[in-house]
């Protein structure tokens, strides 16, 4: 009887405990699952057609380097209920608090134009126009954003989430060896030794994990949310559940096009989907969903990242929580910033291809900025109180930070200049 | 008569709303710059250290675009 009830006690427990993480499950999951973008898709792509399973290790080990950046947002923003471009604009003064603003808007809308590419490019393997994906895609997400209620927008942006787990099946449906995946992927390895292409992909890898809006999206969706210093172990969680979540999608993406793609030059996920959509019509079809699953789940959150920024720094209501009367400016700005960047695609003729480069550029400008910016607010006692990073924080971030740093320099330099490298 | 209207309502437009909207603006982004004006944290040592070096990686990068602008306009890639 004892036992039974020890039992039932820890299973009520058990239900407890997931009901208080659903509950509060949500940015960290959505900001990293969101970090498998377009642009992110393409890169995995390409690197598992390049190297087959050669670099799983790698990605594996991003999932802990995006993780330490992140759950730092998460105390920042429960701390001091305020985004980032906020607190650096307090804790720093106008000129970086500008910088940050302009440049993060900036690169915001580049990223949001590579995204449109991304979701019209996989719509048109199915024969869709450019023109209806872009208008349905911008009314879709007004639509979710309209609800007046920051968990109705969460949850909808969690089911495309969990539609990003797609490539897991599409995986699957190649009965690829495992042996072989742990084989060629787990050991640390350098496939051709260390040349530069090899150096060109990891960067990409490392730039497409951690990108300057993600940093200031949690902590505002953390603060919209919000949470408070005591959901923090909860915030570390949800983010630790998403780091997982992002690697199993990069994971699926590689062994997807390492099996189908291997020794191909991929230059795009859509055209990766579409190469497949010959040979394995199903798996290709998922690959193109995906693609535009992660495009939409990029968009959004990027757009609404602007719109929280830019109502935080001028005052603006900026609530997802807010109807659209009652916070008028903010869901303009996210409106327009989905217009824009939406047209840009329909132009004949535009800059697309220059406009992905100019991203990786533009983003490095910002990424050191804003990690700088985590660091030292982090270690600010005056802030954070006892939620101020430990020396083992500092030692894991300051480490991750100066990497990041260094690698994605370079990668903007070899973007800058291609043959920088040999 | 008919042109002269035109420029009244130029005038009316660009001198009335629109020039109401870059006033009120510009009115925001120095109040912005005067609510943020002191930095509500003091600094350590450490951290004035790294945003001077952030302040120089900045100016090295803005360097290396604009000679990237200058090569490209001058025909290089």
């Amino acid at each position: 009887m004892d036992l039974l009830s020890k039992a039932y006690f820890n299973y009520s427990k058990l239900i407890k405990t997931i009901k208080i993480y659903l509950l509060l499950a949500g940015p960290g999951m959505i900001v990293m699952i969101a970090d498998n973008d377009a642009g992110g898709i393409t890169t995995y792509a390409a690197t598992g057609a390049k190297f087959g399973f050669n670099l799983i290790w790698f990605l594996i080990l991003l999932g802990p380097v995006a993780y330490f950046v992140q759950e730092m947002t998460v105390r920042l923003g429960a701390v001091t209920k305020h985004g980032h471009a906020e607190a650096i604009f307090s804790a720093f003064g106008p000129f970086w608090g500008w910088f940050s603003l302009l440049d993060l808007t900036l690169v915001n809308w580049l990223t949001m134009v590579t995204e449109f590419i991304g979701m019209t490019a996989a719509l048109s393997i199915f024969g869709v126009p450019t023109v209806i994906t872009v208008v349905i895609v911008i009314l879709m997400m007004f639509g979710i954003v309209m609800s007046g209620r920051y968990w109705t927008w969460e949850k909808i942006t969690m089911a495309f989430c969990l539609l990003n787990l797609i490539y897991v099946p599409a995986a699957i449906l190649l009965h690829p060896s495992v042996g072989d995946i742990l084989e060629a992927g787990i050991i640390p390895n350098f496939p051709g030794g260390f040349h530069s292409e090899l150096f060109f992909l990891l960067m990409a890898n490392i730039g497409t994990t951690i990108a300057p809006w993600m940093i200031f999206f949690q902590q505002s969706a953390v603060v919209d949310k919000n949470m408070r210093e005591k959901d923090i172990p909860w915030g570390k969680f949800d983010t630790f559940v998403g780091a997982i979540f992002t690697i199993i999608v990069a994971v699926g993406v590689i062994t997807v096009a390492g099996t189908l793609l291997y020794g191909m030059d991929i230059q795009s996920g859509a055209q990766a989907a579409k190469v497949i959509m010959g040979t394995h019509p199903w798996v290709g079809t998922l690959l193109a969903i995906g693609l535009f699953d992660a495009g939409f789940l990029g968009a959004i959150c990027i757009a609404l990242t602007s719109s929280w920024a830019f109502g935080e720094v001028f005052g603006w209501a900026h609530s997802l929580n807010y109807k659209v009367k009652e916070a008028f400016w903010f869901y303009v700005f996210f409106f327009l910033g989905l217009v824009t960047a939406g047209t840009v695609v329909l132009i004949p003729g535009a800059p697309l291809v220059l406009i992905t480069l100019f991203v990786q550029v533009i983003a490095v400008t910002l990424l050191p900025a804003a990690l700088v910016f985590l660091i030292i607010l982090l270690n600010n006692e005056e802030i954070m109180g006892k939620y101020k990073n430990t020396l083992f924080d500092n030692i894991a971030n300051i480490t991750i930070v100066v990497g990041i740093i260094v690698i994605s320099s370079l990668y903007g330099i070899s973007t800058l200049f291609p043959n920088i490298f040999g | 008569v008919r042109g002269g209207n035109k420029m009244i309502g130029f005038k009316k437009v660009f001198g009335g709303r629109i020039g109401n909207i870059i006033r009120e603006s510009t009115g925001k982004i120095r109040s912005i710059n005067q609510r943020y004006k002191t930095p509500k944290i003091n600094l350590t040592g450490g951290a004035k250290f790294a945003l001077l070096l952030l302040r120089l990686y900045l100016i090295f990068l803005v360097g290396l675009l604009v000679y990237k602008f200058w090569t490209i306009i001058h025909g290089g890639t």
